[in-house]
């Protein structure tokens, strides 16, 4: 009962704060030293309410606890294009003041590995702050069977669907996985969310589903507890030597990488493997990121690194993620730096065989710059 | 269950929920009142308090807004003609004619009674219908969904009005213009004229302005005088508003149960239940109908059923994470922030907050749609201020409402374009609803018909959901006609009267010039779409073609019909709408340059001086009210509009 009128309290008086700020770049002055801004401002490239829209604002709440005189941070959601749009404009327009940042998504990353026409942006001039991993899990109908083995053989016998969302989506290197152990599983695409897929996956449309770790925790545990799926592999984690291995979320369950390496004459330095690795580091690795302008104050981004490295040691917030993403370490400074940029380092070859790929495979045109 | 609807309760009428709901429900107010706004805007200004308050309390407060936001877009349906969201397109149909009759506070009053009894009906159908409801929904697969699509697009052919060719013709257009953007079974490009903002698609947003709320503002700019043509005492309509809900109460029962279970169904966007409702109520009432022209019932039907409607959206929110609505999906964010896990949990271990969720909505729709009770009376005094003071307070609504679409300058082109087809279309009798309903169910068409091929092959038209829907479509359609042949044969003599009194409602189509135009400009774009998708893979491409297809057909067999001879030639004006649209374009282009706020301040200040023929200090006023406004709600919701190179020195 105490805690009512404090409860009641706080939001006014946040609201008297976020009125005042609103008013206070009106006041503010440039000054050669970069103190720390007193407003942060976010661009989400997405609606409000979706995936990164709810990790941005999880987020800014910790970023700002931890950052010094603990500034607001205002999220700009700039929807359309799937991300492109919004990020594109940050690209034009974002001063590098220290005080615009954007966030963005695995469908960010994959236009711009792709070289899709739309995209004017370049991952190049910016360097990330935070980037949260995530994991995720193929799972199949128990029809398939029960051992791993048992449910390849199946698959590879048995056609069935997979629900997707668009070709070049978060699911397309699950799809080539797919491909890669050769299973005859076909995509259906024009899926909403990855939500819509695993209604498909329930309503036995769909033979088999994937889901992110957190979603699959919430929403696909029940159904295996319940005998109506099976989980077949999980996509693993990226090690700090860029190995994949296996996921602490689902440590009993293989990973894609096993069971592919396991195949007669599969190596790490098929194409295939190789053009997976890097979309699963940019999609999975490094899903999530924040991202500032590389001309950004040297001083100040040592301090925004600061204060997201001092995160990953705080209990409280590593709880809270944990609820909100999984049981992943956040990445943070040089090493996300340098994870970004190899990830996204395609080569033209690379990208061809894709773009082949999804051609000859799948019949999808795929227009690259 | 009856423990945890006891225990939700006591959370739900416990003082601080009041408090927190009650703040929920001014801000849903707030932006549903404020066109183009809608749930988005309430959410990103309830979210940022949102992480970390106490679960029960941030739901009663996000469930506050969600629920009145559908109630308070009423207000510029039926005063402005404006549909605030796609929740309220159907209200638009009956509502304005009846504001135009001077029976504004008739229609509000209507309205909000019947959103309440919506959203409480909903709220009690939900409650039990929670439980039970997972296998229900697994049972709509994409081909269920398809046929759904096409009962949607069946009401056409009740809503086209006198001509059914011009109906077909308006609808294909539609469905082409859903198609324009991405092909969503290939992610191909199409339709675009490699203009980066049709990537997208067109917002439906600004769809709904540009063919509703534009050609009404022009036609009253034209007619002069105030948007109420008859001067009626208002107060007398409130009552009778009352009473038309109380008379019509199975019609309120009827569409608030359609809702609820409608919005259940994910994928089945919220938008469609208004016209499926809308239509039904025009089919099945009986007596004297003016649907289209003023129709109570065409009000009470769509009301009742949109709030019913979002209190069924929160079924596969709540137990598959899969959001059935646009405030859903953002609902959704808001329970992810909040810490819980939609799921099978819902009505499990959580079935205490999932009543709390339904109960919070129900309380919030009572408040909500009494205090706008309240509000209806004074506020529809403004449908008599003459119309030329109302003009760019309006315009400037709309244009504000259609950058928050996509906040991009093409927004506002798109506006102008569409604009001139709904001109066209109002001038010469084509029907406006026929365009929006495929506009709204093309996506929705395409998508569940590539799915459920994809998924079923052709077995997919044999489910037995698929029948059993089609089975009551049929049996919707032929009850009315087994009805009168009974009829005609018990009381011959009433019915020869029926028949002359039904001959007398459908005049002989009609044809004019700018039908004229219409059918050689649908040719000539027909041509032109056939001629950009004909590169298009085949799944890519068979939409837009088919799309294309009905509309030629359409507009071919209504040249047909007049080269026959069988329509009446009738004069159709269109000059002076034109110069008013291309005023419209004129300030769209100088609000580009110039930036929105200071043309919308000069532009107002201008013409309620120049056109209006107003005293200075009264134009001064208004042009500051609107900046203000403008500038308000930039600070507010940390919005943004075209910065051109005044508003760049300015603000």
């Amino acid at each position: 009962m105490h805690a009512k009128p404090k409860l009641s309290r706080m939001p006014c008086r946040r609201w008297w704060i976020a009125c005042a700020l609103a008013l206070l770049p009106l006041f503010a002055e440039a000054d050669d030293s970069q103190p720390m801004p007193d407003t942060l401002t976010w661009t989400v490239p997405f609606g409000v309410g979706g995936g990164t829209d709810v990790w941005a604002r999880f987020m800014s709440h910790w970023m700002a606890q931890s950052l010094p005189q603990h500034p607001a941070i205002v999220i700009d959601n700039v929807p359309g294009g799937g991300s492109i749009t919004g990020t594109n404009l940050f690209y034009t327009r974002a001063q590098p003041s220290g005080e615009e940042m954007l966030v963005t998504s695995a469908s960010t990353q994959f236009p711009a590995m792709l070289q899709d026409p739309r995209v004017r942006f370049d991952y190049d001039k910016w360097t990330p702050i935070i980037a949260a991993p995530t994991g995720g899990v193929v799972y199949v109908q128990p029809r398939f069977g029960k051992e791993t083995g048992e449910i390849l053989d199946n698959l590879r016998e048995e056609p069935t669907k997979f629900a997707m969302q668009t070709p070049t989506g978060l699911e397309m290197p699950v799809m080539l996985a797919f491909d890669m152990l050769g299973l005859a599983v076909e995509p259906v695409f024009g899926m909403r969310s990855r939500g819509e897929g695993r209604l498909a996956f329930e309503r036995g449309e769909a033979g088999v589903d994937f889901q992110t770790t957190s979603a699959y925790f919430s929403s696909v545990t029940p159904l295996v507890e319940a005998g109506q799926a099976v989980p077949l592999f999980s996509l693993g984690v990226m090690n700090e030597e860029g190995a994949i291995v296996r996921d602490p979320a689902f440590p009993d369950l293989p990973t894609f990488s096993e069971l592919y390496l396991a195949r007669p004459g599969a190596s790490r330095d098929d194409v295939a493997y190789e053009v997976f690795h890097k979309f699963f580091a940019s999609g999975y690795a490094l899903q999530k990121l924040l991202l500032a302008p590389k001309q950004v104050d040297a001083e100040l981004l040592a301090r925004y690194r600061a204060s997201a490295k001092a995160l990953t040691t705080n209990e409280d917030f590593l709880a809270a993620a944990r609820q909100q993403v999984g049981p992943y370490e956040p990445v943070v400074g040089e090493v996300a730096a340098k994870q970004l940029a190899s990830a996204m380092e395609l080569s033209d070859a690379r990208r061809q065989w894709v773009v082949d790929w999804l051609k000859d495979r799948y019949g999808v045109r795929v227009v690259t710059r | 269950m009856i423990d945890a609807l006891v225990a939700s309760l006591g959370g739900v009428f416990s003082a601080s929920h009041l408090i927190y709901m009650g703040l929920g429900v001014m801000i849903g107010l707030l932006v549903g009142i404020i066109p183009g706004l809608g749930g988005i805007a309430g959410m990103a200004l309830l979210l940022p308090f949102l992480y970390g308050m106490e679960p029960g309390l941030a739901l009663g407060m996000l469930m506050g807004m969600v629920a009145v936001i559908p109630t308070g877009d009423t207000f510029t349906s039926v005063l402005m003609g404006i549909p605030g969201s796609s929740a309220s397109q159907a209200t638009v149909m009956d509502g304005f004619p009846l504001a135009k009759k001077g029976q504004a506070a008739r229609a509000l009053a209507s309205a909000f009674l019947s959103s309440l009894c919506g959203g409480v009906i909903g709220a009690i159908v939900l409650t039990g219908f929670i439980l039970v409801a997972r296998p229900l929904v697994l049972a709509f697969s994409s081909a269920e969904l398809f046929v759904l699509t096409l009962l949607g697009l069946a009401m056409v052919a009740v809503l086209s009005g006198d001509s059914l060719f011009k109906g077909m013709a308006a609808c294909g257009l539609g469905l082409l213009a859903g198609a324009i953007g991405t092909a969503p079974a290939t992610g191909e490009f199409r339709l675009n004229l490699g203009v980066e903002y049709l990537f997208d698609g067109i917002p439906l947003i600004v769809v709904g302005l540009a063919i509703f709320a534009l050609p009404e503002i022009v036609d009253l700019l034209i007619r002069r005088g105030s948007i109420a043509r008859e001067q009626t005492s208002l107060g007398h309509g409130w009552r009778q508003g009352i009473r038309d809900v109380v008379d019509n109460r199975g019609l309120v029962v009827k569409c608030a149960g359609m809702g609820s279970l409608i919005g259940t169904i994910p994928g089945l966007a919220g938008s469609v239940v208004d016209w499926l409702t809308y239509a039904f109520a025009s089919k099945t009432t009986k007596g004297e109908k003016h649907f289209g022209q003023g129709d109570i019932r065409g009000v009470i039907a769509p009301e009742s059923a949109n709030n019913a409607c979002a209190c069924g959206a929160m079924v596969p929110t709540l137990l598959f994470g899969v959001p059935g609505s646009g405030t859903a999906a953002i609902f959704l964010g808001g329970l992810l922030l909040l810490g819980l896990e939609p799921g099978v949990s819902m009505i499990t271990t959580h079935l205490d907050l999932t009543y709390t969720i339904i109960w919070s909505l129900a309380l919030a729709n009572i408040l909500g749609a009494a205090l706008c009770l309240m509000l209806a009376r004074p506020v529809s005094q403004i449908t008599r201020i003459p119309f030329v003071l109302l003009a760019p307070v309006i315009t400037t609504l709309i244009l504000f409402a259609a950058f928050q679409a996509t906040r991009s300058l093409g927004d506002w082109y798109t506006l102008v374009a569409v604009g001139a087809i709904g001109l066209l279309f109002k001038q010469a009798g084509w029907s406006r609803p026929a365009f929006l309903i495929g506009f709204v169910l093309a996506p929705g068409a395409e998508t569940y018909f590539y799915q459920s091929v994809q998924f079923h092959g052709m077995s997919a038209f044999l489910r037995p959901g698929v029948i059993i829907i089609l089975a009551l479509t049929a049996l919707a359609f032929a009850f009315p006609l087994i009805k009168r042949l009974f009829q005609r044969r018990r009381r011959p003599l009433a019915v020869g009267a029926d028949v002359n009194h039904q001959a007398a409602e459908t005049p002989a189509p009609t044809f004019g010039k700018i039908d004229l135009v219409l059918v050689v400009g649908m040719l000539a774009l027909a041509a032109g779409a056939w001629y950009d998708v004909s590169g298009m893979s085949m799944i890519g491409g068979i939409f837009p073609m088919l799309a294309i297809a009905i509309m030629a057909v359409g507009a071919l067999l209504a040249g047909a019909q007049a080269w026959k001879g069988q329509a009446t030639w009738v004069s159709q004006p269109i000059g002076q709408p034109l110069v008013w649209l291309g005023g419209l374009l004129a300030l769209v282009v100088v609000a580009s340059l110039l930036g929105f706020i200071s043309t919308a301040f000069l532009m107002t200040l201008g013409f309620i001086r120049f056109v209006a023929k107003a005293r200075w200090p009264a134009a001064a006023l208004i042009a500051i009210g609107i900046g203000a406004f403008l500038l308000g709600m930039q600070a507010l919701l940390n919005l943004h509009y075209p910065t051109g190179w005044l508003d760049a020195m300015l603000f």
